[in-house]
């Protein structure tokens, strides 16, 4: 190369050639690094054995029977509001108010569970409640739909708004649910009749929450893949001109399709209060509606691997809080190992579809 | 090396992926004189240019300027060494006045003088003969003027290499003409000039030596004084291809579809249709000339039922005898009617396919509806595109692949491939060539062709006059959403024909 002439030290360039098992070699290689450096950290900074570390992230999530069925209840629940919100996403409807969607969900059904729990029989009060709880996030998921279909409102600001709206209609709830008074929690609901719980099936304690999730998984598979509406709602989210062009009403598949996403976050909702906290209060959706949307376009909108990456993040949740108190590290210590896992195996994705060229290099290959 | 050079290509090489977009590529040119680049689409002539503006950095080769060695890393080098584009979309603030355009992005002194500035303008409009107001605003301008703005604002930033791309492509002959005389002006003053096209003709009146690339190589580079339209086509396309367009003679004309004063406005109540009439016949090419923005598009859309007309008729007629009104009607329910009409559009992946789905889920998209039940169909589609990609040639690795990663020419034959398997009555194309290399262009028309015998009411839009003349039976020419005239493309000039498209504002004038 002539002197005077600098080409730049690094450019990067397309690729998609990769065979899968390269793709998924660098993924484990992904998974291997982000492990090394964490270890460096574990022994640099709070100078534990990086082992008894993962040891004790694994005995946190699956250690015990019991701890597995909560990771696993937890994942479900994560991977049904992950499979909610993926309709409105493949629609790029962006609907950032599952996390209202859901806690509409959580105050039907207690709310059933409240004035029905001693007069209606247990299946047909768990068959309302579960009717009622779509119904209730539908509606949340309507609202805006309709706004966005007639006037084109922006749905990002609308559907955040309504979270604080759902969290206010809880709080309002409570203060006449509240019990015992004064205590301004609603405290386990039904807790000696267990009217409005989900019994458990097959012996299993979360049984109910894993067929009802898997279900629904299966469902919006094939809605999303096999049906008309499936169809349509990817039709008007890749280009809004080609649905007018073949002759599709937008604004209903936008109201249908934001409809069907708050229904399911509604049903995430049932599940949290019949199915596994029993209760409600502000925080019961827990910021699931914000991160089933990562688990969702972390998954490129496929159901299966959303229950994966569903499954993994509710196991280092689990397994961080109990290194925190197994080793008496505190929250964010651990959070930074969940943090630098997840940067490797979400960094990993620009390798598979990226390489990067050095300079000169390319020159000697020739 | 004389300094006569202005800059050298030498080697150049560019890879995306494992495709070779620029192998080896060569290239010179002088000062005061103008190269006209010429090849296929993905011959790699925008790449290539690419690399000169500063957007791609080549993997391999020299570029030289005035003899010395550069490197182009950004825009703005390209920028520094006097190296000026003029891409085909224009990048204009429309609110703002010309001058204020030019000096853009420019650093000055704290203090600007903007009468210095437009009389700096004037002083190079005067110079080579442009036709330009410093003092205008971009959004009352035509797109000729348009053009001469950047083209100006190029060289008032001292550019002494220009590069245009497709600068014709939305120009009448008229301003065609004039743009020619005051690139020989820039060239006569010693200004280097590089100009990419693909229509030959314009080659050979204007350059003075031409390049050729074809699939990303480097062919060779030849005297236009000795080159002929014949000669240019086999060094482009490879092999001899005959460039007559056929045109079998329209018999048993029926008529298909009758216009009565249709007008439409868009939303701030300017119009884009005004008091259109026609009459289109089964068996015939109708052929929709005028400058673009004429109200093209808006015409084609309300035959389709996609554009609400604020008054006027269309009215159909079945081959059974009935007729209808579609005014009232949008696309699905004129799709209920039971109307056979087919529509490509201008905007091939935005409006006509789904860029991210394969040709199956394409082809779904004018049948999904059919059959009963909740579920879509899976074997007619994936059937239906077998069968295009057989008919029609389509390169594709398979039906499942992503449209979107398809070259333009099988993205077109895929489109007009589902659109005249409903073996429509009435088929409405947009700019059916638009971008497409020479063979794919005359499958396209031979496609037409086919239904136009089969007594198929064919309406055409395109931009570009000798294909229209060569290709259809009649051409109307619309100006400013107004219907300017109806001629027999066969007896009928260019000439008279561009006339017809600026016949509206002449009038004013």
């Amino acid at each position: 190369m002539n002197s005077g002439v600098k080409e730049p030290l690094v450019h990067m360039t397309k690729r998609e050639d990769m065979s899968l098992v390269m793709k998924m070699a660098v993924r484990i290689i992904a998974i291997l690094l982000s492990l090394l450096v964490c270890a460096i950290f574990i022994y640099g900074i709070v100078k534990m054995n990086p082992v008894q570390v993962y040891e004790g992230i694994i005995d946190g999530a699956v250690g015990t029977e019991r701890r597995m069925w909560i990771t696993i209840r937890d994942a479900m629940i994560l991977l049904c509001v992950a499979v909610a919100v993926t309709p409105a996403f493949r629609m790029r409807f962006w609907n950032i108010g599952a996390e209202g969607q859901i806690l509409l969900g959580c105050i039907a059904s207690a709310a059933l569970m409240i004035y029905e729990g001693e007069s209606l029989p247990l299946p047909l009060l768990l068959l309302l409640m579960f009717v009622c709880s779509f119904l209730a996030g539908m509606i949340w998921g309507i609202i805006p739909a309709v706004f966005k279909a007639i006037w084109n409102t922006n749905e990002t600001l609308f559907t955040l708004m309504l979270n604080y709206v759902a969290m206010q209609l809880v709080t309002f709830c409570i203060v006449f649910w509240e019990n015992p008074k004064g205590s301004n929690t609603v405290g386990i609901i039904n807790a000696a009749s267990r009217a409005g719980w989900l019994p458990p099936l097959f012996g299993l304690d979360y049984g109910w929450n894993l067929v009802i999730v898997l279900g629904l998984t299966a469902f919006v598979y094939i809605y999303m893949k096999r049906t008309k509406h499936g169809y349509e709602l990817t039709v008007v989210g890749e280009s809004v001109n080609t649905a007018k062009y073949v002759g599709i009403n937008v604004p209903k598949v936008i109201i249908r399709t934001v409809g069907l996403s708050g229904g399911i976050a509604g049903i995430a909702g049932f599940l949290l209060v019949s199915g596994s906290s029993h209760t409600i209060s502000t925080s019961t959706a827990g910021g699931r509606g914000f991160t089933a949307i990562i688990v969702s376009w972390l998954a490129k909108f496929n159901v299966w691997v959303m229950a994966v990456i569903a499954f993994l993040l509710v196991f280092m949740e689990k397994g961080s809080s109990q290194i925190a108190t197994q080793f008496g590290l505190n929250e964010n210590a651990s959070d930074v190992i969940v943090g630098i896992i997840l940067f490797f195996v979400i960094g990993c994705e620009f390798f598979i579809n990226y390489k990067l060229e050095f300079r000169g290099r390319h020159q000697e290959e020739r | 090396m004389e300094q006569n050079c202005a800059i050298e290509l030498r080697d150049i090489t560019k890879k995306f992926g494992k495709v070779y977009a620029n192998d080896k590529v060569s290239l010179k040119v002088n000062k005061g004189e103008i190269l006209a680049l010429l090849g296929e689409n993905g011959s790699g002539k925008t790449t290539l240019m690419n690399m000169i503006s500063g957007i791609y950095f080549p993997d391999e080769g020299h570029i030289f300027v005035d003899g010395k060695e550069v490197s182009i890393r950004s825009p703005r080098d390209s920028f520094d060494l006097g190296i000026g584009m003029i891409h085909q979309h224009f990048k204009l603030i429309d609110v703002m006045t010309a001058a204020e355009n030019i000096i853009l992005g420019l650093e000055g002194k704290a203090v600007l003088n903007m009468k210095k500035v437009c009389e700096d303008i004037q002083a190079l409009v005067d110079r080579y003969g442009f036709d330009l107001d410093p003092n205008q605003k971009i959004y009352t301008m035509s797109v000729s003027q348009k053009q001469t703005v950047e083209i100006v604002k190029m060289l008032y930033r001292g550019a002494n290499i220009l590069i245009l791309d497709e600068p014709t492509a939305v120009l009448t002959p008229q301003e065609v003409t004039r743009l020619f005389t005051v690139l020989r002006n820039m060239r006569d003053d010693g200004r280097a000039i590089i100009i990419i096209t693909h229509k030959l003709n314009e080659v050979l009146e204007i350059s003075d030596r031409v390049s050729i690339l074809r699939k990303g190589r480097y062919i060779g580079t030849v005297e236009t004084k000795e080159a002929t339209v014949s000669s240019l086509t086999e060094m482009m396309v490879g092999d001899k291809v005959s460039l007559d367009i056929y045109r079998p003679e329209p018999h048993d004309l029926k008529k298909r579809l009758t216009v009565e004063e249709i007008s439409c406005e868009n939303g701030e109540g300017v119009k884009l249709l005004d008091q259109v009439s026609f009459e289109a016949f089964g068996g015939e090419m109708l052929g929709v000339a005028g400058i673009s923005g004429s109200g093209q598009k808006e015409l084609l859309e309300s035959i389709a039922g996609l554009q609400e007309l604020t008054n006027g008729k269309v009215i159909y007629h079945a081959r059974r005898g009935t007729d209808f009104d579609l005014s009232g009607y949008n696309a699905a329910q004129i799709n209920e009617l039971g109307i056979k009409h087919s529509f490509i559009p201008e905007d091939r992946l935005g409006m006509g396919l789904v860029g991210s789905m394969g040709m199956t889920g394409n082809m779904l998209l004018r049948s999904f509806r059919q059959g009963k039940g909740f579920f879509t169909r899976q074997k007619e589609p994936r059937d239906l595109a077998e069968e295009i990609k057989k008919n029609l040639d389509v390169v594709t690795p398979s039906v499942d692949y992503p449209v979107r990663r398809l070259s333009g020419g099988n993205v077109q034959k895929i489109l007009v491939g589902r659109e005249i398997a409903s073996s429509p009555s009435v088929l409405l194309v947009a700019y059916p060539v638009r971008g497409l290399d020479i063979s794919s262009s005359y499958q396209i028309y031979n496609l037409l062709n086919e239904q136009k015998e089969r007594g198929v009411a064919v309406i055409c839009v395109a931009e570009d006059l000798d294909m229209l003349l060569d290709f259809c039976d009649r051409i109307m020419v619309l100006c400013g959403g107004k219907l300017t005239g109806i001629v027999d493309a066969r007896k009928a000039t260019k000439e008279e024909v561009g006339l017809l498209m600026t016949a509206h504002k002449e009038d004013k004038a």
